[in-house]
């Protein structure tokens, strides 16, 4: 909403600056977007009137004309613009004048004619961005007066952000009102008086959804000039408030508008048939709308008909064929209260947002519709003269707004607000804002005004309170409250911690949008159908992530792209898994590294990290809480990994993510060379171990190595899991120390070297106790695997 | 008697001239040893009288003593030399830098969730969690925001297929911890928000922390403390904080909370449009309507919610000027949080 400060001060005037008035906005709830001025800088521009028009003798496109400025003498004026002629007022430019961007007026030949001046068009004073000519001044500019006293260009325009609740302030009514509840000052709005009809001549209205539409005043005006022009000091409003001048007709119900509040539309009366009707729509119907679309009607949708069809969306916009235009001399006036209910969200559904369904939607003062008539006729009458027939209202009391009664207790003020506010000061608020306030013993009984559609229960009334006597009076309270201890459970980690881990561990953590492009995740997870967003915001944000991998892997190429040849990231979030109609929203926590093993450096090798090296990392976070006993890399294949160098993780047997090297073949096409992934399910990670004392030996321990040879295929965690159940309780550690292949080992196998460490808990081991054992390990690793003892 | 002289003066010598430890050795074991000439000298002794041999004796283990204690000093000459050679070959250049890798960093938009919640936890706020794919019953209804209600045309929202929509703030965990857990209520809920809108100062995915505290007695005052508590610890600052009326469906009164400009330490510059303030949040008293969806009494509890956006709070602290950074992941921007 656009407010002109003058216009805002005839209404109520307090002694405060322009900065001020807008701070007092501001913290009122009428936030101040910006205050500009209703015209940039000039100075020596006075109104002049064209005395005579000659061709210049050397220039087709120039003219020399003679402007009275109201000096003694009149002005040699060179002009270049076509529609200049004789007797016409413009904005005359003296010497000496300043205009926008700082440019000064001087004596000039121009083609060798001298030029004491300059016309100038509204685009030249920053009044239009219109190429449109001369400005045209009327009839009646007092020649010789400065433009910007005559226009009143000193003037100021307030730029108010209005939250949605505060539609009774889209109208210069409103928020004068607001002003004078905030400073204390009376506002004086302008008499309506009603016009006194000159016509006996009604139009039928009919309102078949009276509850869309509870009132509905309409006046036929018969007679308008359509040679009329707006007057220019109602053009400066518009344009003030952000409205295009489009002829007096419209001009009028806009001025109305930023006015009252009170959007309202005049149909060319000849273009109707048989009389006007308001009622739904039914579906499929259709409407061409002012702007030239035809859109396509539900049953939710209220429309202004005739015989013929739809005239207009009620509320939202005028209809193409009903609309006034520059032959209209006959018109019939709407000013209608269509329930808030009825228009919200209808525009936004074709795509719109009118100034009318803007208003609508947010609550017109019910009350207002037949002096937003008597005002429009008056001022149109005045404009294009006329003659009016009567007002014909139609209403439904019932279906009006009820006035609302609300109790707002003392006790509940301080209770929200936190400190007690003077009696008189919450009479006085209320009643500034236009409230009827009935003292009663708890506090107040409160009917709001009907254009309150805010006020409906006592915290509305509080937050009026609060608002009006100034958050900023409010005090501010240190917290307090009962001490409690939260529960720290030792069987969860924080995922900080895992976070904090990796970052420890070299790691940089990326955060990456949580909906991908559809054909890069296929490409990694073709078997998965991912969540696609019904209007995504573009192609490559279209699906949700059904793994972290593809928002890691397009972070690689990024970096890769400029010039980061290792990149170790990783990120936690959600991943969005559809099962059976619901979507499962999985935490996860993935990496991917891609380039060296280390940093490039003198001290250390500058080979490529490989499945290990990334392994080590995922062991890592298994063993934070604990669960790297139970955890298992299992042989498994992964669309998006090399078959030959991927696991599945498994944590107590469950499956909770995986790890390997991206698919040579997705190497090449997603442009990111080798690049290691894993990716865990958060929550069994999250789930830390309490550790549980066991006492200690007190006898020596003992180590025995073994070397194994056993066909390549042979995963070397089965030899180690069959070693530990042959040891059972004497084992306290198994090292694999070696995986040998090679020169003295046939092709096709492999020696694996262990180191056990073994202790009973009650004696010494014996040799032959221990001579026994690694017998039984070898026959038993003889019959699983095959394995032989290595010479 | 000159030639024991002689011997010893012979012994020194070599010694002296003993140039590492065998050598030192060698002249010990030809003087001293078994066989050595000093010992040879001792042997001898036998042959002479009584009182010579106590005389001679005495003279030749002088000698003995003399000799053994050179050998001694040349032995400790002879081992520091050693070890200062062997220092010397293993001097190596302690400028090179070190082996193995360094930390690497967190994202600085979960640096700054981290920091919020550290701030809050102090105060017995603990952190809740919600889904991102949300349905519109908590994302709006229960928020006092029903269908074609204007403050939703403010929400540009994520639709998918069916009702369910992506969360556009992180206020629906307020309603589902609502519906779980009884008063008194002290939580924040920082997470994932998502609008359908980009641009420069507009990115589809951002983050917020929802703050909610229900509890007996709880007011504006208390709101207006803990949130200029918080700002001026999270800014480690003494700023100005002020709060202007403003309407959320879902508290009321609301209010929005604007700091002193950091930039410009309030004097109008470009960060906040010369105002001097600079918006950070959305607070307000929890909305008797929405304690009504979720079944707690609002005449006996009351409450305060707040929304920050990390985003912004993370820009104006580390003076980022440019809001897709954050989502370009580019690890040379990263890396500057470290």
């Amino acid at each position: 909403m656009r407010i002109s400060e003058h216009w805002l001060r005839e209404w109520v005037n307090p002694p405060v600056t322009t900065a001020e008035l807008a701070e007092r906005l501001t913290m009122a709830g009428l936030e101040v977007d910006s205050v500009e001025p209703a015209a940039p800088p000039f100075e020596g521009v006075v109104v002049g009137r064209v005395l005579s028009v000659e061709p210049h003798p050397d220039a087709d496109k120039l003219r020399v004309c003679t402007v009275d400025v109201g000096g003694e003498t009149p002005l040699n004026i060179v002009c270049g613009a076509p529609n200049v002629r004789e007797g016409m007022r413009a904005p005359t430019a003296v010497v000496g004048a300043r205009l926008p961007g700082g440019m000064k007026i001087r004596k000039a030949k121009l083609r060798g004619v001298p030029s004491e001046g300059m016309l100038c068009s509204a685009r030249e004073l920053g009044l239009s961005e219109e190429q449109s000519g001369l400005m045209e001044l009327p009839e009646d500019a007092p020649v010789g007066e400065d433009l910007r006293c005559w226009l009143d260009l000193d003037d100021a325009v307030i730029e108010v952000d209005l939250t949605p609740n505060r539609g009774d302030c889209l109208g210069m009514a409103g928020v004068a009102r607001e002003v004078s509840a905030l400073t204390g000052i009376d506002a004086h709005p302008p008499v309506v008086e009603g016009v006194e009809p000159a016509i006996e001549e009604t139009f039928p209205i009919e309102v078949a959804a009276p509850a869309d539409c509870p009132r509905y005043c309409g006046r036929v005006i018969r007679g308008l000039d359509p040679r009329a022009t707006t007057p220019l000091w109602m053009q400066e409003r518009l344009r003030r408030g952000g409205i295009r001048s489009l002829g007096p007709l419209v001009d009028v119900t806009n001025y109305v508008m930023l006015e009252l509040g009170q959007p309202m539309h005049a149909f060319d009366l000849a273009r109707l048939q048989g009389g006007v009707c308001v009622r739904r729509a039914t579906v499929g119907e259709k409407i061409t709308l002012l702007d030239g679309r035809e859109v396509e009607l539900d049953d939710d949708v209220l429309l202004i008909a005739d015989r013929q069809g739809p005239l207009a969306m009620a509320g939202v916009m005028g209809g193409e064929h009903s609309g006034v235009g520059e032959t209209t001399t006959d018109i019939l006036l709407e000013s209608a209260f269509f329930t808030p209910t009825t228009i919200a969200g209808r525009a936004r559904r074709y795509g719109m947002q009118t100034d009318s369904s803007f208003r609508f939607e947010r609550g017109v003062d019910p009350e207002l519709q037949r002096r937003a008539t008597e005002r429009a006729t008056a001022l149109l009458l005045e404009i294009a003269g006329g003659r009016p027939g009567p007002v014909v209202e139609v209403v439904s009391e019932a279906h009006l707004p009820a006035p609302r009664s609300v109790l707002l207790r003392r006790t509940r003020l301080e209770m929200i607000l936190g400190v007690a506010i003077d009696d008189q000061e919450v009479d006085g608020i209320l009643r500034r804002l236009g409230m009827a306030v009935e003292p009663v013993a708890e506090g107040w009984r409160v009917t709001a005004p009907p254009f309150r559609f805010d006020i409906a229960i006592e915290v509305d009334l509080i937050e009026e309170i609060g608002r009006i006597h100034g958050y900023d009076r409010l005090p501010s309270r240190e917290p307090r409250g009962r001490m409690a201890m939260a529960p720290v459970s030792e069987a969860r980690l924080p995922h900080a911690r895992l976070r904090g881990l990796l970052v420890d561990r070299g790691w940089q953590e990326v955060i990456t949008y949580s909906f991908v492009e559809e054909e890069w995740q296929r490409r990694l997870l073709p078997e998965r159908q991912p969540l696609a967003l019904a209007n995504p915001i573009s192609a490559d944000m279209g699906v949700m992530r059904l793994s972290l991998w593809p928002g890691l892997l397009r972070t690689v190429a990024w970096n890769r792209n400029r010039q980061q040849d290792r990149v170790r990231i990783f990120e936690t979030g959600l991943c969005f898994v559809p099962e059976e109609g619901e979507v499962a929203q999985i935490a996860r926590i993935g990496g991917a590294w891609s380039g060296a093993r280390y940093p490039e450096q003198w001290g250390l090798g500058s080979e490529a990290a490989d499945f290990f090296d990334i392994k080590g990392d995922v062991e890592a976070l298994l063993a934070l809480g604990g669960h790297l006993g139970e955890a298992r890399f299992e042989v498994a294949e992964h669309p998006a990994l090399h078959p030959g160098q991927s696991a599945r993780v498994l944590i107590g047997g469950r499956p909770a993510g995986w790890l390997g090297m991206l698919h040579p073949s997705l190497q090449a096409s997603l442009e990111t060379g080798p690049v290691l992934l894993f990716e865990l399910d958060l929550a069994p990670l999250e789930e830390a171990r309490i550790a549980r004392y066991r006492s200690l030996s007190h006898y020596p321990a003992i180590r025995r190595d073994l070397a194994v040879v056993v066909s390549e295929e042979t995963p070397a965690e089965a030899v180690l899991e069959s070693v530990r159940e042959a040891c059972g309780e004497w084992l306290v550690e198994l090292r694999l120390f070696d995986d040998y292949r090679g020169q003295g080992i046939e092709s096709g196998q492999k020696s694996l070297a262990l180191g056990l460490i073994l202790q009973d808990s009650s004696r010494t081991l014996t040799d032959s106790d221990v001579d026994g054992l690694m017998e039984r390990i070898v026959s038993g690793l003889g019959e699983q695997f095959g394995a032989t003892l290595r010479d | 008697m000159e030639d024991l002289t002689q011997l010893v003066e012979q012994a020194l010598a070599a010694v002296e001239s003993a140039a590492d430890a065998r050598a030192l050795d060698q002249v010990r074991v030809a003087y001293l040893g078994k066989k050595g000439e000093v010992t040879q000298r001792l042997k001898q002794l036998g042959g002479l009288a009584p009182e010579e041999r106590r005389k001679a004796g005495q003279a030749i283990n002088r000698a003995k003593q003399q000799i053994a204690e050179a050998i001694q000093a040349r032995k400790g000459v002879l081992e520091e030399a050693a070890l200062a050679a062997k220092l010397a070959a293993e001097r190596i250049d302690v400028s090179l830098p070190g082996r193995g890798e360094l930390p690497g960093g967190l994202h600085p938009i979960n640096r700054t969730l981290d920091r919020i919640e550290a701030l809050f936890r102090q105060l017995g706020f603990t952190v809740a969690e919600g889904p991102e794919v949300e349905d519109g019953f908590h994302n709006f209804e229960a928020l006092n925001i029903p269908a074609h209600h204007p403050a939703r045309a403010m929400h540009d929202t994520f639709y998918f297929e069916d009702d369910r929509l992506l969360r556009t703030h992180t206020s629906p965990v307020q309603v589902r911890v609502m519906e779980k857990s009884a008063p008194p209520l002290r939580i924040i809920a920082p997470g994932r928000v998502y609008r359908c809108d980009s641009d420069v100062t507009h990115t589809p995915m951002f983050h917020q922390v929802e703050g909610l505290l229900v509890d007996e007695g709880v007011s504006f005052v208390d709101l207006k403390g803990v949130l200029d508590m918080f700002l001026r610890q999270f800014f480690e600052r003494d700023l100005a904080v002020r709060f202007r009326p403003s309407y959320f469906p879902f508290t009321e009164p609301s209010a929005e909370a604007d700091i002193q400009c950091v930039i410009c330490g309030g004097e109008g510059c470009r960060v906040c449009s010369h105002t001097g303030w600079l918006e950070v949040l959305g607070c307000g008293m929890v909305h008797p309507r929405v304690f009504e969806q979720v079944g707690i009494d609002a005449e006996r509890y009351t409450g305060y919610a707040f929304g920050m956006g990390v985003e912004r709070l993370a820009m104006l602290r580390y003076g980022v000027d440019d809001l897709r950074l954050f989502f370009e992941n580019d690890l040379r921007f990263l890396r500057q949080f470290r």
